[in-house]
């Protein structure tokens, strides 16, 4: 399986994590171990760096583990970039997952204040990944400001119903010149599965493995469709067709 | 002065009666069609509250966790209540605090403050709510001076205070202010003006503007609900329900929770108490949590130290998101006990850590802190 670099980083895995709805800190560990993932984000919200031994932190020092934090709770570019620099300085990491999402119902990402938040992170010397709409043209105005990736939802954020926006991610596989990375919806090692036979980059998975009933296997089971995914994308799928493919009708009586 | 457009003039064209009506008339059928839908209207929660649901009880719970866990996952958060005074200028004739009930008054100091924000710092505690009376003593430059104070120490700061107007909140918000809770306490007029004869409490409509100002003031979250045991529990959680769908389309970018205060005995006084009838049942309140969580799968519902052990114990997975736990609601009550009187005598008195072990027991994650104050940066004041 191909290596996936973001901005000059190897990953092995193309199986990205988060940290939220687990039932406990225990188990969030043993999932993440086994999911393979070497890209975990966790919410700026949820640090709690007066009690370092007892916080979240605590159980995301594996060493294949890489922490992405991310700025969920803003509602405009002017908070994100408060919040991007406290994750730098709290964190000592310059990558941060930009999710600037002022509607908490749906949790849908602000397209304009995240296109200007990116630009200005990306000038303070931010690694920057933004959560987005599966839109195309704000893909192309992101990659132009330098973010490092960009990560476009498959459906709505906790939904689990897959990759229903589907033809705007083919566009944007096609047209992309940064990685992809699909970020919300994926509901079931399928849809991984399926996003990766696309030529996604890479997935972000966290509900789907934490509000599972047993997220340590439901983890593995993620790791094998996501690489099973890359496999078959690298490998090239023969062309669907309905049928068999006898001789040539129309152009049978050619025969020079 | 509250826009043009606000809750009031949707509230005046409906008829208590007529929901009250409405509600009862609900079947079978009805409860079965909300069930089937992944997103509930109104319609749908009034079948879910109605008595035609009961027989329904376990599959509108069973409904109720799986929507609750795949939105919050298995969390419950905690949050404490911190009581700055008990001075009040409003006669409220369910409440200790009342202006006609004597008893000691206290107002706490600024180190006072301090000490309560010490024990509860101790405990654990990062979201904190404050509460008050009505009284001069603390209108919003006693407010103002108490967030400063416990700023540092909380990420999330909530209110629940006497109603404010839209630039007082604006000024409280710019000091750290997120959250603000203001239960109606009864949609119906006529009662409310019963409960509540005398002081700024009195008006009805000013109160139910108030979510309406917060929501033009930008805050982060407004809590509402109403007093059970006041009136008709059915009618007045559909107006609450009403009143949180109205909201969230005016105020989308603002979070929603709901409570369920019921009425629990107070003193009046010389050992004396005050009970008030139960007008909801155990049975009823899942129903009506369950009802809340169905219709609105995002809305944060909270439960406090109002209810017994055992009940919290099994509601955590019904849907219940947020708790207390530990909780004095008198002024100074944690670093000082008895000194003052409670407003409500609460019925769980286990501490915070026996809370947090009963919730990890039911294989669920307990979540001290879920804001930062980085997140939300002073707005400025206009």
């Amino acid at each position: 399986m191909k290596k996936l670099i973001i901005a000059g980083k190897e990953f092995s895995s193309r199986l990205f994590t988060g940290t939220g709805k687990f039932s406990s800190s225990a188990l969030m560990e043993e999932a993440l171990v086994v999911s393979g993932s070497e890209l975990v984000t966790v919410a700026l919200r949820r640090i709690d760096l007066q009690q370092k031994e007892t916080d979240i932190l605590a159980h995301l020092t594996h060493p294949r583990i890489n922490l992405l934090p991310n700025t969920s709770g803003v509602r405009n570019a002017k908070e994100a970039l408060y919040a991007a620099e406290l994750a730098r300085e709290a964190l000592g990491t310059h990558w941060i997952k930009l999710e600037i999402h002022p509607d908490p119902k749906y949790l849908m990402p602000d397209p304009i204040e995240t296109l200007k938040a990116a630009e200005e992170l990306v000038k303070l010397g931010f690694i920057v990944l933004p959560y987005i709409h599966a839109d195309p043209v704000l893909c192309k105005r992101l990659e132009d400001v330098g973010v490092a990736a960009v990560m476009p939802l498959g459906s709505p954020i906790g939904s689990n119903k897959g990759l229903r926006t589907i033809d705007f991610l083919e566009i944007i596989i096609e047209q992309s010149k940064v990685p992809v990375v699909i970020d919300a919806g994926i509901g079931s090692p399928s849809h991984a599965a399926a996003a990766m036979e696309l030529g996604a980059d890479a997935v972000l998975v966290n509900t789907a493995i934490a509000s599972s009933a047993d997220p340590v296997k439901m983890a593995f089971a993620f790791k094998t469709a996501v690489e099973a995914g890359r496999l078959a994308y690298e490998a090239k799928l023969a062309p669907k067709t309905n049928m068999a493919n006898p001789s040539s009708p129309l152009t049978a009586f050619l025969n020079d | 002065m509250n826009k043009p457009g606000d809750f009031n003039d949707l509230f005046q064209t409906l008829s208590w009666s007529e929901i009250k009506e409405s509600i009862l008339s609900k079947g079978a059928v009805d409860v079965e069609l909300a069930l089937q839908k992944e997103r509930c209207s109104l319609e749908d929660f009034k079948a879910l509250i109605s008595p035609a649901a009961i027989p329904f009880l376990e599959k509108m719970a069973a409904k109720s966790m799986a929507t609750t866990q795949k939105r919050f996952g298995k969390t419950i958060q905690m949050y404490a209540p911190l009581y700055l005074s008990n001075e009040c200028q409003n006669i409220c004739n369910y409440c200790a605090f009342s202006l006609d009930n004597p008893i000691a008054r206290k107002t706490l100091t600024d180190q006072e403050i301090l000490n309560e924000a010490t024990i509860l710092k101790q405990w654990g505690y990062d979201h904190v709510l404050l509460v008050t009376g009505e009284s001069y003593k603390v209108a919003v430059p006693y407010l103002k001076n108490a967030i400063r104070l416990l700023r540092p120490f909380f990420s999330y700061i909530s209110i629940e205070v006497q109603p404010l107007e839209e630039a007082e909140y604006r000024e409280l918000i710019s000091e750290g202010l997120s959250a603000v809770l203001v239960y109606q306490e009864t949609y119906h007029e006529d009662q409310y003006k019963t409960h509540h004869p005398k002081g700024k409490k009195s008006n009805f409509v000013w109160r139910l503007q108030t979510p309406d100002r917060l929501g033009a003031a930008h805050i982060h979250k407004i809590g509402l609900g109403v007093l059970i045991g006041l009136e008709d529990w059915r009618t007045d959680s559909f107006f609450c329900a009403l009143h949180l769908d109205y909201l969230e389309k005016k105020y989308w970018e603002t979070k929603y929770s709901i409570s369920f205060p019921r009425l629990r005995p107070i003193e009046t006084g010389a050992n004396e108490k005050k009970s008030f009838a139960s007008f909801m049942t155990d049975r009823e309140l899942v129903q009506l949590i369950c009802a809340y969580r169905l219709f609105k799968p995002e809305a944060e519902l909270s439960l406090s130290t109002r209810e017994q052990e055992s009940f919290r114990n099994h509601v955590i997975k019904l849907g219940i998101t947020s708790m207390s736990a530990g909780s004095k609601t008198n002024p100074g009550g944690y670093s000082q006990p008895s000194e003052s009187l409670e407003q409500f005598e609460i019925s769980d008195e286990r501490s915070p850590s026996e809370i947090a072990d009963m919730i990890k027991a039911g294989g669920y994650e307990v979540v001290w802190k879920d804001w930062d104050k980085a997140l939300h940066l002073p707005q400025p004041v206009i």
